[in-house]
């Protein structure tokens, strides 16, 4: 079940989206070249911070956003754009939001909210029954006692299993997930994270989980992503990935979380950069705590840290990272 | 004296004819310089707390107990004091609190406006250096000064707000969730302003979160509230890495020490919602939702006990600490 891209459910080949600038503000580049590969029954976690493409990526993989260039590939065909086409895959690949506050519709009931997903696709057959399964896989026991609820007469934990049984009952293989937990109590969002990790085991699903938070990768990704300006830096196995990080950026993602006290922290300054004007060289350099310590000039890199820029991450390898300090065996 | 001090602060709310104690019996204490962290679920009473601080509290609310700001009662104040105390001796920081600039205004003018309520004599320069000042203390360049709100990220509109708390140099700042809407690399940042301020203005903090994560970093100590009580206190460190309460267990497993191996595929979660307010389950409100609950613990409500310096409301935590 590894990226190896002959098993996987869904693949981004090449993609890069663009936006066009506002006030003639040229172009920018969301998502810049990206390969990504979500095997069958596999949870990946896509992280960086906000702006890095990662919420642009997952939208292109859900068929909302038509790359620029590059293609997503669904079971090993290319996905297609007519409305039709389109409309049978949003079927299989179903979307669970952040805030289900904002997801649910305040005067929809929970039945409704639910089956509003089968009334759309037509599936009109034993539809209560299908509510009611949909609920229970969302930990909603007995479903037939929420089906009439309000979604303001429900806990934010019990809102967010609503929004996952509408995405269940489609019968979906694949869920990408934005920020599942981040609005959440802390108690409630283990109990979030373990349904996941439970309706993978169940169903099969696979995953694909959109987040800044790298504790929740640690929970349950067989897989992390990590996505600075628009490209993957870093990816692998996550015990690889968060454990033994390589890239830099990785490195002070992780030195910032928290619980990661034994770590010296390194706070990048700023923000991600501009997405309209892609730093020369390495995207990463300008806030590279490794060029701006001089580790960089000392190992004899930091030229093509300025100038050389890194190649797209390959899909199918095991652990890489887009840094010449990979690739200079340093 | 401390700088602030809850002394058995209790809050009810009257709802729909009956009365909702939404704070039970609270006392706690900060000292200048020092921070203290409240943790809890949503509903627990934290903010419900705090706000009787700057007597921010709904008006049906009922508060009974003693508030002391610098040994002054703010709960008998008149308004005219109570207001004079905002902003000058204690200011807040609210959740989600970048949402309240005003969109049409400059962030300078919006800095300036509780300097010159508070002193209405400063002159226009004066007021322009002092807004300088402070949006270089919490990191950004005093020229912002003559941005929109929409012009600046969420980061920095939160470093806004938190450089409008300083405005009046308060001597107590109260941070309701002030970095959970942010990414981590800004909620860093913004962590790294706070820790400073009370480090090298040695003012006061009183830091509300639900992730106990957070509060460990940044500070000295924590107090971990549910249904209204006080259930543990101690130094940060020693409620995060060992904590006594059950409840307190709960919060501190929420977050994964990314590296150790038994929390992959273990997300820890704690089953079933806190009590209502005003229905709460006899003896222990935390019993039904207990991972390691007695018979006992549905008779008696546990007093808030000291077990070295670290203090916990469970009978079977203190039971424990006797043997031991």
């Amino acid at each position: 079940m590894t990226g190896d891209g002959t098993n996987a459910a869904l693949e981004a080949r090449g993609v890069a989206v663009s936006f066009r600038g506002r006030g003639g503000g040229g172009t920018a580049w969301a998502v810049d070249g990206v390969d990504l590969a979500l095997g069958r029954g596999e949870i990946v976690a896509l992280v960086g911070e906000s702006g890095c493409g990662k919420t642009t990526l997952a939208r292109t993989l859900l068929g909302l956003e038509k790359p620029t260039n590059g293609e997503v590939v669904v079971d090993g065909e290319p996905l297609e754009y007519g409305r039709k086409a389109l409309k049978a895959y949003r079927r299989r690949v179903q979307l669970v939001l952040q805030d289900p506050t904002g997801a649910l519709n305040p005067r929809h009931t929970v039945y409704e909210a639910v089956a509003e997903g089968l009334r759309v696709h037509g599936a009109v057959e034993a539809e209560r029954q299908r509510v009611a399964e949909a609920l229970s896989l969302a930990g909603l026991r007995p479903p037939e006692r929420f089906f009439l609820r309000y979604p303001h007469e429900l806990s934010g934990g019990q809102r967010q299993r609503v929004v996952i049984a509408g995405a269940l009952v489609l019968e979906p293989d694949i869920i990408v997930a934005d920020e599942p937990v981040s609005s959440l109590d802390a108690s409630v969002r283990g109990e979030i994270l373990a349904l996941l990790l439970k309706l993978r085991e169940q169903l099969g699903l696979s995953l694909l989980v959109v987040t800044h938070d790298l504790g929740l990768a640690w929970n349950i990704a067989d897989r992390v992503a990590v996505m600075y300006l628009g490209r993957i830096v870093e990816e692998g196995p996550t015990e690889q990935v968060l454990a033994n990080p390589q890239h830099p950026y990785t490195r002070a993602l992780l030195s910032v979380v928290p619980e990661m006290e034994r770590l010296e922290q390194v706070v990048l300054t700023g923000e991600p950069p501009d997405p309209t004007k892609v730093p020369a060289g390495c995207r990463f350099h300008p806030r590279c705590p490794v060029v701006a310590s001089g580790e960089a000039a000392r190992l004899g890199i930091e030229e093509a840290c300025r100038t050389q820029p890194l190649p797209v991450l390959t899909v199918g390898t095991d652990h890489t990272s887009a840094c010449h300090l990979a690739t200079s065996g340093a | 004296m401390a700088l602030l001090e809850f002394d058995d602060v209790s809050v009810t709310y009257r709802s729909r004819g009956a009365d909702v104690p939404a704070v039970r019996n609270v006392s706690l204490s900060v000292d200048a310089g020092e921070s203290l962290g409240i943790a809890g679920e949503s509903g627990c009473g934290k903010t419900t707390l705090t706000s009787t601080v700057l007597r921010m509290q709904p008006k049906t609310a009922r508060v009974t107990g003693e508030v002391r700001l610098d040994g002054q009662n703010v709960l008998g104040l008149s308004w005219g004091k109570v207001r004079a105390l905002r902003w000058a001796q204690a200011s807040v920081v609210f959740q989600g609190a970048m949402h309240a600039l005003n969109p049409v205004q400059r962030i300078g003018d919006q800095l300036a406006e509780p300097i010159l309520l508070h002193s209405p004599k400063t002159s226009k320069a004066k007021a322009d250096t002092k807004v300088g000042e402070l949006l270089e203390m919490v990191g950004l360049p005093a020229r912002r000064a003559q941005a929109y709100p929409h012009q600046l990220s969420g980061g920095q509109k939160q470093r806004v707000m938190i450089a409008m708390a300083l405005a009046c140099g308060p001597r107590l700042i109260v941070a309701d969730e002030p970095t959970t809407a942010l990414d981590v690399m800004v909620q860093a940042q913004v962590l790294d302003v706070i820790t400073a301020l009370v480090k090298d203005l040695g003012v006061g903090l009183v830091f509300i979160s639900h992730d106990l994560s957070v509060l460990s970093s940044t500070c000295d100590r924590i107090a971990v509230m549910y249904a209204g009580r006080v259930v543990e206190e101690g130094p940060a460190a020693d409620v995060f890495d060992r904590p006594k309460h059950p409840y307190a267990g709960a919060l501190a497993g929420a977050f994964p020490r990314i590296g150790d191996t038994r929390f992959r595929y273990a997300p820890a979660g704690l089953p079933g919602d806190p009590p209502f307010p005003g229905d709460l389950p006899s003896g222990c409100p935390f019993h039904p939702r207990c991972p390691r609950v007695e018979a006992r613990c549905s008779a008696t409500e546990p007093e808030l006990l000291a077990i070295g310096d670290h203090k916990t409301a469970c009978l079977v935590a203190q039971d424990e600490a006797v043997q031991a």
